[in-house]
C-alpha cells in the first residue's frame, strides 16, 4: 500500500452509499434543529430578562402594589406566589406520591385500575381553567369562602395531583426489579423496601416531576384568577390563608389588561423577568442536592 | 468430601408447585445437609431456580403460584401460617444471578440488612460491615473506599459485595442463584473459592447451569429435568458413576 494510491483502493475506505449519505444528512439535521432550539430558548430568556432585570430594585420586589399612581411594587403578590406554591405543594406532594406508589406497588393489575390510570392521565391534560371552575364551585359557592389564598392553593394542588401521581408511578416502576428482590431477600418489609430503596432510587424522577409542577404552579394564572382573585391584601407578610390570593403571574395579566396605572408596561416587564428568574431558580435549587448525590454515587 | 452422613437442615417433602396451570415442580423430595454445598443442575426451565426460590419464599411474590407439600428448615415448616417471611429471609439469604448492589455506598450496602433489623449503633454496624466484607474476601480491596459507590466496583467485586450483604444479617442458609453466570472466569473462581470457605459456617444451596462448577465446588449435586429430581447424590458419585441414564446423557453433554 504505497502512499500514492487513492483512498478508494483501500479495502476499508468510506463508501458513498445511500446509508452513509442518510446518516450524514440525519446527523446534520439533528444538529441544526438542536442548535436552533437552544438559540431560540436562550433568546427568549434573554429578551424577557433583559427588559426587566436591569430595572429591578428592592422597592419593586418588596413594595406594595398601587392601583392608580406610578411606582407600585409587587411585594404582596410575590409573597402570595410563594405562599400559594408552598401550600399547594404541601398538599399535592404527599397525596400525589402516595397515589403514585399505590398504583406502582399495590394496585392489582385489573381493568378497574387500568381505567383509573387512564383517568389520571386524562386529568393531567385537562385545561387548568376547568380546575379553576371546580375551585369556584367548591370554595366560592359551596363553602362561601370568597376568593382566598387557601382556595387557590387547594385548586392548584388538584391541578398538579395527576401529574405528580403519574410521574411518581413511572419513576417507581423504573426501579430495576433486581433491586427490589435484593431488598426483599434481606428480609425487608414492603414499607422498608419502598422507603429505603424505591423512593431513593426513584428520587431523581420524582424531583423532576416536582420541579415541573412547581414551575407550573408558580406561573399558573387561570386557576388563581378564578379562585384567588386578582387582588392581594396589599400588605406584606399577610399569612392569613383567607386573604385574597392573587399571585405575581395573575398580577402580570392584570396590569396588562385591566389596570389603570400609567407604568403598567414597566410593571409587566419587571414581573415577567422576576417570574422567569424564580422558576429557573426553583429548578436549580431542587436539583443541586440531586446533582451532588449523583456525583457521589458514580 | 464425605458429608452425606451429616445432619439434614432443609427437608423438602413431596413439593409440588404450579404457575397457573403449569406444573413447575413435580413431587420433589430431598434432604439438604447443613454446612455443605448442594448444587442444583439441569437444563434451562427444569425448575432448579424455582425450587431455590421456594426456600426463602421469594416465589410468594409471583402471582398465581400454588404450592403443595412441605419444606422444613431446622425442623420448622416454612410455609406454615405463623411464619413471618421477613424473619425467614433473614435466616435464608440469597445471592442473585446479576450482581445487584443498591446505588448506595459500599458501607451502606452491607449495613442495609442489619439496619433493616434494627441495629443502629455505629460501632456495631462498623463491626458487622468489616466482618462481613472480610468473610466475603473483599475487605482488603475496599477498606479504604467504604464511602464510595458500590456501582464503582467491578462485576466480580459487586457480587462479593452482594455475598457480604447477604451474610451481614447472619443467615443460616445462603442461596446462590447462578451467582457466577454474569462474571468472568477469574471472578467466578474467586466466588467458588469463597463458597468453599463459607460452607464451614453456612449451608449453601447453589443453582448453576455450569456442570463443571457443580463438580468443582459442591458436596452434593441434584440433577433436575422437567420439574422432577432425576438424581441426588454425592457430587463425586453423580459425575463419575451416575445411576440414571438421563443424568449420564446430560453430564456427558448429549443435551441441555
Amino acid at each position: 500500500m504505497s502512499a500514492g494510491k487513492t483512498t478508494a483502493d483501500h479495502p476499508f475506505a468510506a463508501r458513498k452509499s445511500l446509508n452513509q449519505f442518510n446518516n450524514k444528512l440525519f446527523t446534520t439535521v439533528v444538529w441544526v434543529v438542536g442548535i436552533c432550539t437552544v438559540i431560540f430558548i436562550i433568546a427568549l430568556l434573554f429578551l424577557i430578562l433583559e427588559k426587566g432585570l436591569p430595572k429591578l430594585d428592592w422597592g419593586f420586589l418588596y413594595g406594595e402594589p398601587s392601583e392608580i399612581e406610578e411606582g407600585g411594587g409587587v411585594g404582596p403578590l410575590l409573597f402570595n406566589s410563594f405562599y400559594v406554591l408552598i401550600i399547594s405543594l404541601l398538599i399535592s406532594i404527599p397525596l400525589g406520591m402516595a397515589s403514585g406508589i399505590y398504583l406502582a406497588e399495590f394496585a392489582p393489575a385489573n381493568k378497574f385500575i387500568g381505567f383509573i390510570r387512564i383517568c389520571v392521565e386524562g386529568l393531567a391534560s385537562v385545561p387548568s381553567i376547568i380546575f379553576g371552575l371546580f375551585g369556584i364551585v367548591l370554595f366560592v359557592e359551596s363553602l362561601d369562602m370568597g376568593l382566598t389564598i387557601l382556595g387557590a392553593a387547594v385548586s392548584l394542588a388538584f391541578l398538579n395531583l395527576p401529574v405528580l401521581t403519574r410521574v411518581t408511578e413511572e419513576a417507581i416502576r423504573a426501579v430495576p426489579q433486581e433491586m427490589k428482590s435484593a431488598s426483599f431477600a434481606l428480609g425487608s418489609t414492603h414499607l422498608q423496601t419502598i422507603r429505603r430503596v424505591l423512593i431513593p432510587v426513584a428520587l431523581n424522577g420524582i424531583i423532576t416531576g416536582i420541579c415541573l409542577v412547581a414551575g407550573r404552579a408558580f406561573g399558573e394564572s387561570a386557576v388563581i384568577i378564578l379562585t384567588g382573585g386578582v387582588t392581594s391584601s396589599g400588605v406584606m407578610w399577610d399569612f392569613n390563608p383567607l386573604s385574597p390570593g392573587a399571585t405575581l403571574a395573575v398580577h402580570l395579566w392584570y396590569v396588562q389588561s385591566e389596570a389603570i396605572v400609567p407604568d403598567a408596561q414597566l410593571i409587566a416587564e419587571k414581573s415577567a423577568a422576576v417570574l422567569v428568574f424564580i422558576v429557573l431558580l426553583i429548578n436549580i435549587v431542587f436539583r443541586v442536592p440531586l446533582w451532588i448525590n449523583s456525583r457521589k454515587m458514580r | 468430601m464425605q458429608t452425606i452422613a451429616s445432619q439434614t437442615l432443609i427437608d423438602i417433602h413431596k413439593l409440588n408447585l404450579y404457575y397457573g396451570t403449569f406444573h413447575a415442580l413435580k413431587n420433589v423430595t430431598m434432604d439438604i445437609p447443613q454446612k455443605a454445598i448442594t448444587a442444583f443442575i439441569g437444563p434451562s426451565g427444569c425448575g432448579k431456580s424455582t425450587l431455590l426460590r421456594t426456600l426463602n419464599r421469594m416465589n410468594d411474590m409471583i402471582p398465581n403460584t400454588r404450592i403443595e407439600g412441605k419444606i422444613t428448615i431446622g425442623g420448622a415448616d416454612i410455609y406454615s401460617k405463623e411464619v413471618d417471611v421477613e424473619t425467614l429471609r433473614k435466616k435464608v439469604g440469597m445471592v442473585f444471578q446479576q450482581p445487584n448492589p443498591f446505588p448506595k455506598s459500599i458501607y451502606d450496602n452491607v449495613a442495609y440488612g442489619p439496619r433493616l433489623h434494627g441495629i443502629r449503633s455505629k460501632q456495631k454496624l462498623d463491626e458487622i460491615v468489616e466482618t462481613s466484607l472480610r468473610s466475603a474476601v473483599l475487605w482488603d480491596e475496599v477498606k479504604d473506599y467504604l464511602k464510595r459507590s458500590a456501582l464503582s466496583l467491578s462485576g466480580g467485586q459487586q457480587q462479593r459485595l452482594c455475598i457480604a450483604r447477604a451474610i451481614a444479617v447472619n443467615p443460616d442458609v445462603l442461596l446462590m442463584d447462578e451467582a457466577t453466570s454474569a462474571l468472568d472466569p477469574i471472578s467466578t473462581l474467586k466466588i467458588e473459592e469463597l463458597a468453599q470457605e463459607l460452607k464451614d459456617k453456612y449451608t449453601i444451596v447453589m443453582v448453576t447451569h455450569n456442570m463443571h462448577q457443580a463438580a468443582r465446588v459442591s458436596n452434593q449435586t441434584v440433577f433436575f429435568l422437567n420439574g422432577e429430581v432425576v438424581e441426588f447424590s454425592d457430587t463425586e458419585k453423580l459425575f463419575s458413576n451416575p445411576r440414571d441414564q438421563r443424568t449420564e446423557d446430560y453430564i456427558s453433554g448429549r443435551f441441555g
